[in-house]
């Protein structure tokens, strides 16, 4: 190295102990915030089918089951832990030999209703189910007659030129 | 102008009224914090046996069976969890009470890591119970924890709590359970 000027070297070891300074004082705090080592118990191994029909199968009936922990994704989509459960819980009744229609009761038994993504077709879901359909024929029928009064009297309103630009 | 259409205009402001109206009930409906909580279908219904292993003495198993004959508290909890943590003086306060046992139901956790929590923050609890996979939890339609539930001398869940206890829902809705749930057991 070249002799270096003396305020120099002063300024470079200023600088590298201010660096340093600033690195330890943000680093060790962060060694001391150690996360616990606690973690939940998972089992990682992804599901294994025995056939493409059950898969098909599976893939179907956990589409139509809600995650009761993130409630707003179905069972198909969540990561959440007890999605993985629920998941094993239902390939295992699949495979015990129960129908779809018997999976479901099991998790609403338990569950709740809330636990079937697709809600039921019952009086209490009704407007759920057809009131969208409702809105959309009664803005048709609005539309309908603002369009007729339109076309009816539109006609004679507008007057004939009477000369100006615009 | 016409009549029809002087009443006419009235009608987007209408609409806009009738949709602000559906709006207000929305949010009136969904003002409660727990308005994410699932309502228990197991409320009046006997409470799903199971037989799993005690957490402080490793060979011993406690059934469902075996704490018939008394009311008990079941919390279900776990040392990864961080709202059990927060609950834990609120439930540290209510056993030490000694007006009910309270079961710990240790949920998908290591049984090392949950002796290693109880041993930190203090162990409220009666026995504990490990689930290290989960296998009844599904039955007693545990979703998150802490989960808190009320199991009368017969073994009818009387009454559930998603979520962090505190002080007022055990004062408002825990004790007076337990109270109604002792009155049937006296008749």
């Amino acid at each position: 190295m070249t002799a270096a000027r003396p305020e120099a070297r002063r300024a470079l070891r200023g600088t590298l102990a201010a660096v340093l300074a600033l690195a330890f004082a943000i680093g060790a705090p962060l060694l001391a915030f150690a996360p616990p080592a606690a973690a939940q118990v998972s089992d990682p191994a992804p599901l294994r089918f025995r056939d493409g029909a059950e898969e098909a199968r599976f893939r179907a009936l956990v589409s139509r089951l809600r995650c009761v922990m993130c409630q707003n994704q179905s069972l198909a989509d969540s990561n959440a832990q007890i999605a993985y459960d629920l998941r094993r819980e239902v390939l295992d009744l699949m495979r015990e030999g129960r129908s779809d229609a018997e999976i479901e009761r099991f998790l609403v038994a338990r569950y709740g209703e809330f636990v079937l993504y697709r809600p039921r077709v019952e009086s209490k879901t009704w407007l759920l189910w057809f009131g969208p359909a409702l809105l959309l024929l009664a803005g048709g029928v609005v539309v309908a007659r603002i369009v007729r009064r339109h076309a009816g009297g539109g006609g004679a309103q507008v007057e004939a030129d009477d000369g100006q630009e615009w | 102008m016409s009549a029809s259409s002087r009443a006419g205009r009235w009608l987007p402001l209408a609409v806009f009224a009738l949709l602000a109206l559906l709006l207000g009930a929305g949010v009136w409906l969904s003002r409660r914090a727990d308005r994410d909580v699932l309502p228990s279908p197991l409320i009046g219904k006997a409470a799903p046996a199971f037989s799993l292993p005690v957490l402080h003495e490793p060979g011993r198993v406690l059934t469902l069976g075996q704490l018939r004959g008394e009311p008990f508290v079941l919390n279900v909890w776990a040392s990864w969890c961080v709202s059990c943590r927060v609950e834990h003086p609120v439930l540290t306060r209510f056993a030490e009470t000694r007006r009910v046992r309270v079961v710990g139901y240790d949920w998908k956790d290591e049984p090392s890591d949950a002796l290693a929590w109880l041993q930190r923050y203090g162990n409220p609890f009666w026995a504990v119970v490990s689930d290290y996979e989960g296998r009844y939890a599904i039955d007693w339609g545990i979703y998150g924890a802490p989960e808190t539930y009320l199991v009368d001398a017969a073994g009818i869940i009387r009454w559930k709590h998603v979520g962090p206890l505190d002080d007022a829902i055990i004062a408002r809705e825990l004790l007076p359970a337990l109270e109604r749930a002792e009155a049937e057991a006296r008749r």
